[in-house]
């Protein structure tokens, strides 16, 4: 019985990459742009930490932007998906067969992280060969701190999903609510130095403690130093995933 | 034969909207029984409720001697369930689609075989969103059978198709039933229920009306039969009345007569009756009441409105 649990799991899974990788303009959004965006806004800026850049008071990281952009990039083919699967009676077909709920979405969030992982690869890649000596961070370390905040941004895309009406919405709606979560995260303005009702919301929003985890790996500080925004990451993760059980539409 | 699904004193209701209102009913054993209505019915929450897929408010359900809800599980590896318009993904091809339903079951049909049956053997490469509205039925009625199920549900298998893709698919249905497998259909086509089902049960704004086959509810609530025929013969009209109402009609030169009665030897009689008086008759046709009209007359109102 597990093992036929496991099987379903797995040829789902591997069902919904082929799909994913025959939609040609998704494939692209989700794998190359963000890489793309890092090197265009890296040959700009400058690859790692800006600090000269003070007169607009911006120091952003570039490779951290990219690395955001590509959880937000997955949030939001997820949000798709799941209003495209709904509207088309797809998610209803498939609770008709013994797959268990979560056995279907997870193999979606299976698919999603294997991609944000693809996608991050490419950036480190791209990023070593374009400008040297710059991404001497640890790979494996800052690869596991952007796959908890996907994950705890994908939880947050579980309710989003559940309150998109049409698949029409999807797109816009994750626009309109992923990329504002990016305003406040830190990344380009200290959340300290935001007014006091915007840093509660901050401090709620996954993309806050995903920024700074990650700036934290980036520079060395490291999980040590950043154990509350990882904790934050998981407690939103299970916060987002008890909600969305509650408030998830199947059709 | 056992009834494979009971269903007693079923009650549903939306807010304040009463989608099913104290439905009782049984499907035996290798039949194909149909749920017939017009859209809005009742018919897809009836049969929701029957699978498990939405809870009633009242009422008893029994499918295969189990219960729904409670054993929701195993039940799932003994019914096959065609929901109405859910699709699948766009991008999936026919053979991944199988593969990965084989791959939910303990005990799955040979698929090669399957899809040979259904005629859907070329199409195995094929992606999902290329498929006519017929092939993607038929790959809908594959998934519902991969793992030989003991009943197997279809709701409204054959809206949108064109008539030949329909009488196909009707012919599988029959195939199926003749395998040994028990069928649940709902249709709001008439025509389908009554050459399709060997019983059918009428449902209208939530209330099951009547229940019976489709010849037996034709012969019950619609005993009329009409025969009309074309003859040059005078004073036929006074040699035909004693057998029912006659009417004529004349257009171009030539006199078109009704006979109208009831009761399954009507035909047979003004046969016999046009032998006996030697009346020279150049057409002839019988209109025989069918099972919309059975429905107009229960209702008041046809399928469609």
């Amino acid at each position: 019985m597990r093992l036929a649990f496991l099987r379903g799991f797995w040829k789902l899974t591997w069902v919904e990459v082929k799909i994913f990788a025959r939609e040609p303009m998704g494939f692209f959004a989700t794998l190359i742009m963000p890489v793309v965006l890092f090197i265009v806004l890296a040959r700009a800026f400058g690859a790692g930490r800006a600090p000269s850049a003070t007169d607009l008071d911006v120091s952003f990281n570039t490779a951290i932007l990219a690395a955001v952009v590509i959880a937000i990039n997955a949030v939001q083919s997820l949000m798709a998906i799941i209003a495209i699967y709904r509207e088309g009676g797809i998610l209803k077909r498939l609770r008709a067969t013994p797959l268990s709920p979560v056995t279907i979405l997870g193999a979606h969030v299976v698919v999603k992280l294997g991609f944000t992982v693809v996608s991050l690869a490419l950036l480190v890649l791209a990023g070593r060969r374009l400008f040297p000596g710059v991404m001497q961070v640890n790979v494996f370390s800052f690869t596991v701190a952007v796959l908890l905040s996907t994950l705890s941004i994908l939880s947050l895309g579980f309710v989003l999903a559940s309150l998109v009406p049409t698949s029409r919405f999807a797109q816009p709606l994750g626009a309109v609510v992923l990329y504002p979560m990016l305003a406040v995260s830190g990344l380009f303005y200290p959340v300290e130095r935001l007014p006091g009702w915007l840093q509660v919301v901050a401090a709620l929003l996954p993309t806050t403690h995903a920024v700074a985890l990650l700036q934290g790996v980036w520079d060395g500080s490291g999980w040590g130093a950043h154990w509350l925004n990882a904790s934050a990451l998981a407690v939103l993760f299970a916060a987002y995933t008890a909600l969305s059980t509650r408030v998830f539409r199947w059709e | 034969m056992n009834p494979v699904i009971a269903v007693s004193h079923l009650g549903k209701r939306y807010g304040k909207t009463v989608a099913v209102d104290d439905v009782s009913l049984e499907v035996l054993e290798g039949e194909i029984f149909g749920l017939i209505g017009p859209n809005g019915a009742g018919k897809t929450t009836t049969m929701e409720c029957v699978q498990g897929h939405r809870v009633p408010d009242s009422g008893t359900i029994s499918v295969l001697g189990l219960d729904p809800r409670r054993d929701a599980d195993a039940l799932r590896q003994r019914i096959g369930v065609q929901h109405q318009e859910a699709q699948l993904q766009k991008r999936i091809k026919v053979w991944e689609a199988v593969d990965l339903w084989q791959s939910l079951y303990p005990r799955v049909t040979d698929a090669d075989a399957l899809l040979e049956r259904l005629g859907l053997a070329p199409k195995r490469n094929a992606k999902f969103m290329t498929l006519s509205g017929g092939q993607k039925q038929r790959l809908f009625i594959a998934l519902a059978l991969i793992h030989e199920p003991q009943v197997v549900f279809l709701d409204e298998l054959t809206t949108g198709l064109d008539p030949q893709a329909r009488r196909a698919i009707w012919a599988l249905i029959t195939g199926i039933r003749d395998r040994g497998t028990t069928v649940f259909l709902t249709t709001h086509l008439m025509e389908e229920a009554e050459r399709l089902c060997d019983r059918v049960a009428i449902i209208e704004h939530g209330r099951l009306i009547e229940v019976g086959t489709p010849s037996e509810l034709v012969r019950k609530h619609c005993p009329q039969r009409a025969v009309v025929f074309t003859s040059d013969d005078a004073n036929v009209a006074e040699r035909m009345h004693a057998l029912g109402t006659v009417e004529r009609f004349v257009d171009a030169g030539q006199t078109t007569h009704t006979i109208r009665g009831e009761g399954d030897d009507f035909v047979t009689q003004v046969i016999n009756c046009i032998a006996r008086e030697g009346i020279r008759v150049r057409g002839f046709r019988t209109e025989i009441p069918t099972l919309e009209d059975v429905f107009l007359k229960l209702t008041g109102h046809g399928i469609r409105d």
